[in-house]
């Protein structure tokens, strides 16, 4: 069996998703609406980490449940840049294609749930059919929202 | 009644009526000093512009000028009443210090110009913008308090000639959370109730909604129910002492920020008790087993914690909710400004959805407005949305419209949402949006963050251009300066929150060479050269009775419609409720009944956001869910407000108004007795909270939060403990300093935080978290404050009150 393989991908690519978004987060600062987002969407990853951390045992995984994702250094000097260039219509173009990372990482995470979604339903596993079920939807709501702020910006981004 | 009573009993007396009665006629009016009814010349027709009621009066005028006011007693609305904002607020138009003239800045200062010269500069600079940059270099950002006609014409010359997303209202801050509420359960905008659910429901329930100040006449409706007979039960959601509050069966006073949480707790006893019309809700509904299984979770023991209201209040309120026959419900902005704004207000929906009780006399929703004209910014597409609450994401629709407007579907911007106006300011804070054209609002004094909001306006690279009828703080930052007709002063129609048409028809002439808001967007048209595809002018129409006309046509068959009305027909008698067809020539007083909604994905105006991340819901996603155009009941979970209280900044600010007061007292403070009654800022703190931060009343206090400083003096009242009220009126226009603080800020938005709901885009402006100290003790003087509303002082009761 080898669900406990795509768990523990599953666990990264949920891990660096919360990261993108705090990253995007942090450097667009200046946009109220995606820093704000940006951290909340943040939360649902990190709260998945958990989830998968507490089920990965019972398919032969040690997963860490503490998300990473803590502000470093190098990010505090990211959201002091942040601040400060959010004044130039450049900031626009750069968040869009920052949006675009959370997009394709959120897709490749939908992905993931997928497949695990698919596996507990083969194996008749309640609680793991129940987290997929319930982690794929709110991954959808992260790409779609990425998505919906993309189309909404790219015109002010491309077109100036 | 002498008028001058009318500042201290703000709604006189008592015409008790009982259930299912008519409510009785009382006229109200207010004469200039000395004048008889006599001595007027002629009375003409209009209705309030201080507040979103829609009161119809009649203006008395002699020798060319204003004296005076009378209520319409044949109008369907007042019955005859005026609050005090109408009986004295007319006076504020014939101002000295009104806008004759426009201005240009020359050497970086404002000075009088011609409109030629003006408009030459406005177009010239349109026109390099759009050749440049093309038309997200444009934005406009107006208001809720012009007239139907002038919102059509800006919408069509915005989106249909300069062809820009950026357009959008001061309604986002007041009523955006309204509309996207009633998209999201009905799938279109509009108001299902009507006032005459007072007259006949036994369970009024409001919700963050001090009614009694901001719609002084629907309270009177509401005591002389309350002094009838069979009165109706009162529920109040407040964290204010207000007189409803203290009228209410059940008053709670939730924490800020928790609303969400605390009508998942009053839905989750609804569900509990039984109190569910089942077969309603299967038969009209969609969404009903996710509520079911998300409120499970609110118990009010839970919710208790969470809002620190008594459990026992909670389950009072939800067995008076689920045990009513007919339920009316209000809200405003505790919810609609506050954190989980579109989720709280679409819970209020959820309770009649689940009771079924919605089109019928007494069941009724009113999700209010804060502006006169409000309605018409949202239903003419000044708010951004496409006119006619057509979706702008229903190709159909778009072609519809440009059919309308006789141009090409692909001319109209429909790609995105349109931009609200929290995002105008950040595209105009990037710099990719390089013109502004502010009408009828005065950002720089009502949008949150104020430090931020003038140091974006006042911005170098920034062509600012300001429509207004006095030279308010935004005004004095433009580059143009563009003098406006007001009320009174030309005619238009407009729309109260239930839906009541009225026509309001100039009485004097506007001062120097001020011209209307529609004479202005017509003129620009007209100057830019804006075709439609047979190469005709764009706007058709050059007075507001053509407008009006035009509109009606632009609204036919729509939900909005219009087209059964007229100039004629508004002209005398009463305020006429749409949709007003050939086949209800009389209006519809109520939406909605018998269950049948404009939300199939044909017919609905949205498909709705997600209401946690504000994301569109896609039109496939919506098929699936509603093909058939029910109600869609949409649950929410609670989630904590983005900013919680901690060691620095221990309690929570929320701003609000006072009867006395509209905005940022353009008006208001031009009318001596408003000012008088309300004439500087103060700020509410609890009696717990006084004795922590050793606060007496008078004293001044200094209110902190991360953006900014306030100083003003305190009111301890009663308050709930733990939360800081200021009123937000009071900006700098009457002050040395012009258009900013000087040594210490006067404004409340100094102090708020730049933060909106994800799905309406309203501002968030009642949970930033504050800390006050006292800065000098009192003189004994009491704070400025009112001593007879929602921030009467805790202590000697109102005996002081009575005196002022």
């Amino acid at each position: 069996m080898r669900i406990g393989t795509v768990l523990r991908d599953l666990h990264h690519d949920e891990n660096e998703l919360a990261r993108t978004l705090l990253r995007v987060a942090d450097e667009h600062r200046a946009d109220h609406e995606v820093h704000q987002m940006g951290v909340h969407l943040a939360e649902w990853s990190s709260r998945h980490v958990r989830e998968i951390a507490a089920i990965a045992g019972s398919f032969g995984e040690n997963l860490d449940p503490t998300p990473d994702g803590t502000p470093t250094l190098v990010e505090e000097a990211r959201r002091w840049m942040s601040e400060r260039g959010g004044r130039s219509p450049e900031s626009e173009l750069v968040m869009v294609r920052d949006l675009r990372d959370v997009y394709l990482r959120a897709s490749s995470v939908l992905t993931d749930w997928e497949m695990i979604g698919q596996a507990a339903q083969a194996i008749v596993h309640d609680e793991l059919l129940e987290l997929a079920t319930r982690c794929q939807a709110e991954t959808k709501r992260q790409a779609t929202w990425a998505n919906a702020k993309i189309k909404e910006s790219s015109t002010q981004a491309l077109v100036v | 009644m002498p008028t001058e009573d009318r500042i201290a009993d703000v709604w006189g007396d008592r015409t008790p009526y009982p259930r299912g009665g008519d409510w009785p006629v009382r006229v109200d009016a207010h004469l200039a000093a000395d004048l008889s009814p006599g001595e007027v010349d002629r009375w003409v027709q209009t209705a309030s512009t201080l507040h979103s009621n829609g009161d119809a009066f009649d203006v008395a005028v002699r020798d060319g000028r204003m004296v005076g006011v009378r209520g319409r007693p044949d109008d369907r609305v007042n019955r005859g009443r005026l609050g005090p904002k109408d009986l004295f607020g007319w006076q504020a138009i014939q101002s000295p210090d009104r806008l004759t003239r426009p201005l240009v800045r020359r050497d970086g200062r404002l000075v009088e110009c011609s409109w030629d010269e003006a408009m030459d500069v406005v177009v010239g600079r349109t026109q390099a913008l759009l050749e440049e940059q093309g038309p997200s270099a444009v934005g406009f950002y107006t208001t809720g308090q012009l007239f139907l006609e002038e919102y059509y014409t800006l919408a069509l010359v915005a989106h249909g000639g300069i062809r820009t997303n950026h357009v959008d209202g001061n309604t986002r801050l007041c009523t955006a959370t309204a509309a996207e509420a009633l998209k999201e359960s009905f799938g279109s905008d509009g108001q299902p109730g009507s006032y005459t659910d007072v007259d006949h429901a036994d369970v009024i329930a409001l919700f963050g909604h001090n009614v009694a100040e901001t719609q002084t006449v629907l309270w009177m409706r509401i005591l002389d129910r309350l002094a009838g007979d069979d009165p109706p039960e009162v529920i109040c959601v407040d964290p204010r002492p207000t007189p409803v509050a203290r009228a209410a069966t059940v008053h709670l006073a939730p924490r800020p920020g928790t609303n969400v949480a605390l009508m998942n707790a009053l839905l989750h006893e609804i569900v509990a008790n039984g109190h569910v019309d089942e077969a309603w809700v299967t038969a009209h509904t969609v969404g009903y087993a996710d509520l079911e299984k998300t409120v499970a979770r609110y118990t009010p023991e839970v919710v208790s914690t969470i809002c620190d209201v008594p459990a026992a209040d909670i389950r009072s309120a939800a067995r008076i909710i689920g045990e009513a026959e007919a339920l009316l419900s209000t809200v405003l902005q505790g919810f609609y400004q506050s954190h989980q704004a579109t989720a709280a207000a679409v819970q209020v929906n959820n309770l009649h959805l689940l009771r079924g009780m919605i089109g019928r006399p007494g069941c009724g929703i009113l999700q209010m407005n804060g502006q006169p004209s409000a309605q018409n910014t949202r239903e003419c597409g000044a708010d951004g949305d496409m006119a006619g609450f057509r979706n702008w994401s229903n190709r159909s629709h778009v072609e519809d419209l440009a059919r309308v407007w006789n141009i090409e579907p692909k001319q109209i911007p429909h790609a995105t949402p349109p931009t609200h106006a929290m995002q105008i300011m950040r595209y105009v804070e990037d710099g990719s949006i390089r013109m502004l054209w502010v009408s009828g609002t005065n950002p720089v004094v009502s949008m949150p963050e104020l430090a931020r909001m003038r140091s974006i306006l006042s911005q170098e690279r920034l062509f600012l251009v300001v429509q207004d009828i006095f030279l308010t703080e935004t005004a004095q930052l433009a580059d143009v300066v563009l003098p406006a007709a007001a009320w009174g002063e030309k005619t238009g129609a407009f729309t109260n929150v239930d839906r009541t048409v009225h026509l309001s028809e100039k009485a004097v002439d506007p001062p120097g060479e001020a011209r209307s808001d529609l004479d202005i967007f017509v003129d620009f048209a007209t100057r830019m050269g804006l075709q439609d595809k047979d190469g005709q002018p764009l706007v058709k129409w050059s007075t507001a009775e053509e407008a009006f006309d035009a509109w009606r046509e632009c609204s036919r068959g729509r939900p909005c419609d219009y087209s059964g009305l007229s100039y004629d027909k508004l002209r005398g008698g009463s305020g006429i409720q749409w949709p007003c067809t050939d086949e209800s020539p009389d209006g519809t007083e109520r939406l909605y009944a018998g269950g049948t909604f404009w939300a199939s994905p044909e017919e609905c105006e949205t498909f709705g956001r997600d209401l946690e991340t504000g994301a569109p819901v896609e039109e496939q996603e919506y098929r699936a869910l509603n093909p058939f155009g029910r109600a869609v009941i949409k649950s929410s979970d609670y989630r904590p407000p983005h900013e919680i209280p901690d060691e620095d900044h221990p309690l929570q600010l929320i701003t609000g108004r006072t009867v006395y007061h509209f905005h940022t007292r353009t008006r208001t403070a031009r009318a001596p007795e408003l000012q008088a009654a309300a004439p500087d800022v103060w700020v509410e703190v609890s009696v717990t909270d006084a004795q922590t931060y050793g606060l007496a009343e008078g004293d001044l206090a200094e209110v902190t939060t991360a953006r900014g400083e306030v100083r003003a003096r305190v009111r301890v009242s009663g308050i709930r403990p733990g939360v800081v009220f200021l009123p937000f009126h009071y900006g700098y226009w009457d002050t040395g300093e012009g258009w900013r603080p000087g040594d210490h800020g006067r404004a409340a938005n100094e102090l708020t935080r730049t933060d909106w709901d994800p799905a309406s885009k309203q501002p968030i402006f009642k949970t930033a978290a504050c800390a006050v100290r006292k800065v000098a003790d009192g003189d004994g003087t009491p704070s400025p404050a009112p001593d007879n509303t929602a921030s009467a002082p805790v202590a000697a009761a109102t005996a002081e009150g009575v005196e002022r």
